[in-house]
């Protein structure tokens, strides 16, 4: 009797793991998985409280790297910016758990935690999400939840349009009742006031910045203005384009890369755009699945294949990002960068 | 008094049935372009000086991973839905090319279980001006009719034209993205009657799908049409916008799905204030 309760106990476990990554969860869940992902990995992985939100919610990133004594270079990946792409924070689990899962025994992954941190945000608009999750008529909330001002009635603001990049110049509503109202000024909601105050401290050490939506199938490039050139436009499309290649090897999804005035439509005020405007040289939006049919309300049974693509796809800036800045590698030897990976591998 | 895109081809999905993902794996016969212009005839009095017009005049090729091409693409979509949508044929576009009469296009001739890959080929004006009306499309498909929904929609139509037991639901996709086997051909039609409104107001600055299915109510059978009363929830890509529409719908296999009435139903304000509870 003992025996088989304890075993029935096991799988049980062993299926809430392996089934736990094809499932959305609430925000009770994340903050309790982020707390398990410490536990479980008390060398690796710490977190930071950075931020509050309007309703005075904790904003909690995940660090995770191996340790070392001196100061590491980071790449920052966000999720949940706005609050209906349930997608993204699905994503930033998954990615958590894929570095981890792997990390003993991938040598390149190893390689990446040894010389980089990576600052992981599940989900960024925790009062926007909890809101979306409230019930069936609030599923599809996209912005934070600080009142309007002014006489205006609605509730929120588009963070991705809240950030000192170009704010308000375009792509914007002005109407606190719309879904891309850009706020009172620029950094008006402490959500974009607490990623601008991250990024601003470790402006010299990240690399690489990643800001994780749905839908569309895009991988974007800044700038959302469409007079305005990244200066390395060329090579942040050349490593766009092999983050596509490198997806649609994984299910043959199509990913649209470019910037957003060219492939989606021009906006100002995003992160990404931030990002890139303080220095941070690679800059991306990617938007997951799925191209219109299901939208934001994606099916839990497309969860696991849009994250191993994704995966492939942050894989593929990641590494790119890791060797340019540890090997030095000049643009051109970009081509011959998976027979690199390769050799190192056999190296092993 | 507008500008004209062509796109020279648009590849389709149909999908009925279990509408699933399915990855497309190769490719068909290369297929010898005919018969339409590369070129854009443009008016002398050009309203608009975006970048695409002026590339299009130039290059006479329409960018397909520019956003006009997708634009332009919903629409045809929305379109096809209208002439040749139903409960069990919900199509949506996969993929844009563009080229001109000297370039081949390969072509997708998948046929897997639960959907259908077509051609099409199509011209697209958006009129400009006040009084803004509905872009006009022509389109002409290869392969969408090899899928062949008959028996499925006959079925369909017999099962729910007695109206001893009317159907209805709400929450189509819910919030998982999750819809119910049996609700899934009220979700597709949902969808195809959406298109009609979706085309209508289509514009260049516009990319519409639908959302949800908030609800749908079967009514009285009347004339031999099945009728439902739909409430529908459109995204609008460029504003982000949700637009609540409410439809009154009718659909039979001969008739095809047909549009009676629609009103637009304006945003909730005052819905949006803090619920009581805080998690």
């Amino acid at each position: 009797m003992c025996v088989s309760m304890y075993s029935a106990v096991w799988s049980r476990e062993e299926t809430t793991e392996r089934n736990y990554y094809t499932r959305y969860h609430n925000m009770s869940e994340i903050t309790a998985w982020m707390e398990q992902m410490k536990r479980e990995n008390p060398d690796v992985v710490s977190s930071m409280v950075y931020g509050q939100t309007y309703e005075r919610r904790n904003i909690t990133l995940l660090k995770i790297g191996l340790s070392s004594t001196g100061r590491k270079k980071a790449i920052w990946m966000d999720c949940g910016i706005h609050a209906r792409e349930w997608i993204a924070p699905a994503f930033c689990q998954y990615f958590v758990r894929e570095i981890l899962r792997t990390y003993k025994t991938d040598t390149k992954v190893n390689e990446m935690m040894k010389n980089l941190d990576f600052y992981i945000t599940p989900v960024l608009n925790v009062d926007g999400y909890i809101y979306s999750w409230h019930n069936e008529s609030t599923r599809l909330w996209r912005k934070s939840r600080s009142p309007g001002t002014g006489g205006c009635t609605c509730y929120g603001t588009d963070l991705n349009r809240n950030f000192y990049a170009n704010w308000g110049m375009v792509g914007v509503s002005t109407d606190c009742c719309f879904e891309t109202y850009c706020g009172t000024k620029a950094l008006s909601e402490s959500e974009a006031w607490a990623v601008t105050d991250m990024l601003g401290k470790m402006r010299e050490d990240i690399l690489a910045f990643l800001t994780i939506h749905s839908y569309g199938q895009l991988i974007l490039v800044p700038y959302g203005h469409p007079n305005i050139s990244a200066p390395n436009y060329d090579e942040l499309m050349e490593v766009g384009l092999g983050a596509a290649k490198a997806i649609k090897a994984v299910h043959g999804m199509d990913y649209t890369v470019g910037t957003s005035p060219d492939v989606l439509y021009a906006n100002s005020g995003s992160s990404r755009d931030f990002a890139r405007l303080i220095g941070i040289p690679l800059s991306f939006t990617f938007e997951l699945r799925d191209k219109g049919e299901h939208g934001f309300e994606l099916p839990e049974d497309q969860i696991q294949p849009t994250c191993e693509e994704a995966y492939a796809g942050a894989q593929h800036i990641i590494t790119y990002t890791h060797d340019k800045a540890f090997y030095s590698y000049a643009a051109t030897v970009r081509a011959t960068l998976s027979t690199i990976i390769c050799l190192y591998k056999k190296v092993k | 008094m507008g500008w004209t895109l062509f796109i020279l081809l648009v590849v389709l999905t149909v999908v009925h049935g279990n509408p699933t993902m399915t990855v497309r794996t190769g490719s068909g016969p290369t297929v010898g372009f005919d018969q339409h212009p590369n070129s854009v005839p443009l008016g002398e009095d050009i309203q608009t000086t975006t970048e695409v017009v002026e590339e299009v005049m130039t290059t006479g090729v329409l960018n397909p991973s520019h956003y006009p091409a997708r634009r332009a693409a919903t629409v045809v979509q929305h379109y096809l839905n209208t002439r040749y949508g139903s409960p069990y044929r919900w199509i949506f576009f996969s993929t844009v090319h563009s080229g001109s009469s000297e370039v081949g296009v390969e072509v997708e001739d998948q046929h897997t279980l639960g959907s259908v890959s077509g051609q099409c080929s199509a011209e697209l004006f958006f009129p400009e001006g006040e009084g803004q009306s509905a872009p006009q499309v022509q389109a002409s498909c290869e392969g969408l009719h090899q899928s062949n929904t008959t028996a499925q929609e006959e079925a369909f139509y017999q099962q729910h034209r007695a109206s001893n037991n009317l159907v209805s639901g709400n929450n189509i996709p819910d919030s998982y993205g999750h819809v119910e086997p049996s609700m899934k051909p009220f979700w597709q039609l949902g969808g195809v009657a959406s298109s009609f409104i979706m085309l209508r107001e289509s514009n260049e600055s516009t990319l519409y799908n639908m959302a949800q299915v908030a609800n749908f109510t079967q009514l009285e059978t009347e004339k031999d049409q099945l009728r439902f009363n739909y409430h529908v929830l459109l995204h609008e890509m460029i504003s982000q916008e949700i637009i609540h529409w409410k439809l009154l719908v009718t659909w039979s296999p001969e008739q095809g799905v047909q549009v009676l009435q629609t009103e637009l139903q304006p945003k909730c304000h005052h819905c949006e204030a803090p619920p009581n509870t805080t998690n």
